[in-house]
């Protein structure tokens, strides 16, 4: 077995954006649309770490901590709007969403 | 150093297995549920590659404050309806495209990269003995970054008022 080493988490970084992208683009209902988002910060949060911990240096995570502030407030104004879209429109799907389109 | 090996291959399997099952579950509790596997084992990972208080703060933070407020959310909105209609808008011709492309020159670089990535950086003599994660954390966070540190919560406070601002019924 080989040891395991940056390369393993960058990759599995890597799957863990490719799957979250997946999850925005084809999902139609706006919660899980969010929860994908989550998945890809997530999948930042991972690479970070692994160079953090490759150079033995805290700086990697402090820009976790950032990353991880940032999806706080998104997730909260996310479903914040979430909310009032579902009071207006009486719908959770993506694509029953547009009043702006042509 | 095998013991190691074992516990990655157990938080890579919990993490792709929580996501796949995140992004393709028809109920949005269960999905909230895949996400909480996903995310615990990105705590794993974090355990692992020493960032203890990164470990706390995920546990904390994800599992704790950001999963109650999605399931909080699926509670307030109805999602019964959205359950029964078709789960997949007809994206996965650009879906396909943008995860081929991304995964094709992430993964390029990072190939040609292996070499330089695959001896894992020995302990520095020059970390001062006794100084755990958290205290390097802070004293970061503290000194080096304390203008995005305090932006960071110009942005939190924003963020407050605005989510109560979008969920009252009448501003």
């Amino acid at each position: 077995m080989h040891p395991i080493t940056t390369a393993h988490y960058l990759a599995l970084s890597l799957a863990l954006l490719l799957i979250g992208t997946v999850g925005v683009l084809t999902r139609r209902n706006v919660v899980i649309i969010l929860m994908s988002i989550e998945l890809i910060l997530n999948a930042v949060n991972i690479n970070l770490i692994a160079f953090s911990h490759m150079w033995q240096h805290a700086t990697g995570q402090v820009f976790a901590i950032f990353v991880i502030t940032d999806a706080v407030a998104e997730a909260a104004v996310g479903l914040g709007i979430l909310i009032a879209l579902f009071r207006n429109k009486e719908t959770v799907q993506a694509d029953e969403i547009d009043l702006l389109k042509w | 150093m095998l013991i190691d090996t074992v516990l990655f291959y157990i938080f890579a399997v919990m993490v792709l297995i929580g996501a796949i099952l995140t992004i393709t579950r028809r109920s949005a509790v269960h999905s909230a549920i895949s996400l909480i596997v996903s995310l615990l084992g990105v705590a794993g990972l974090y355990l692992l590659q020493q960032a203890e208080f990164l470990f706390a703060v995920q546990i904390v933070l994800y599992i704790g404050g950001i999963m109650v407020l999605f399931l909080f959310v699926i509670m307030l909105v109805n999602l019964d309806q959205a359950a029964k209609e078709r789960q997949f808008s007809g994206g996965w011709m650009v879906a396909l495209i943008a995860i081929g492309a991304a995964g094709a020159g992430i993964g390029a670089l990072l190939w040609r990269g292996f070499g330089s990535l695959h001896i894992p950086a020995p302990v520095l003599e020059g970390t001062p003995a006794g100084l755990g994660n958290t205290e390097q954390v802070a004293d970061s966070l503290f000194s080096t970054y304390l203008l995005p540190f305090e932006i960071a919560s110009i942005l939190l406070l924003v963020a407050v008022v605005g989510s109560v601002i979008m969920a009252k019924k009448r501003i």
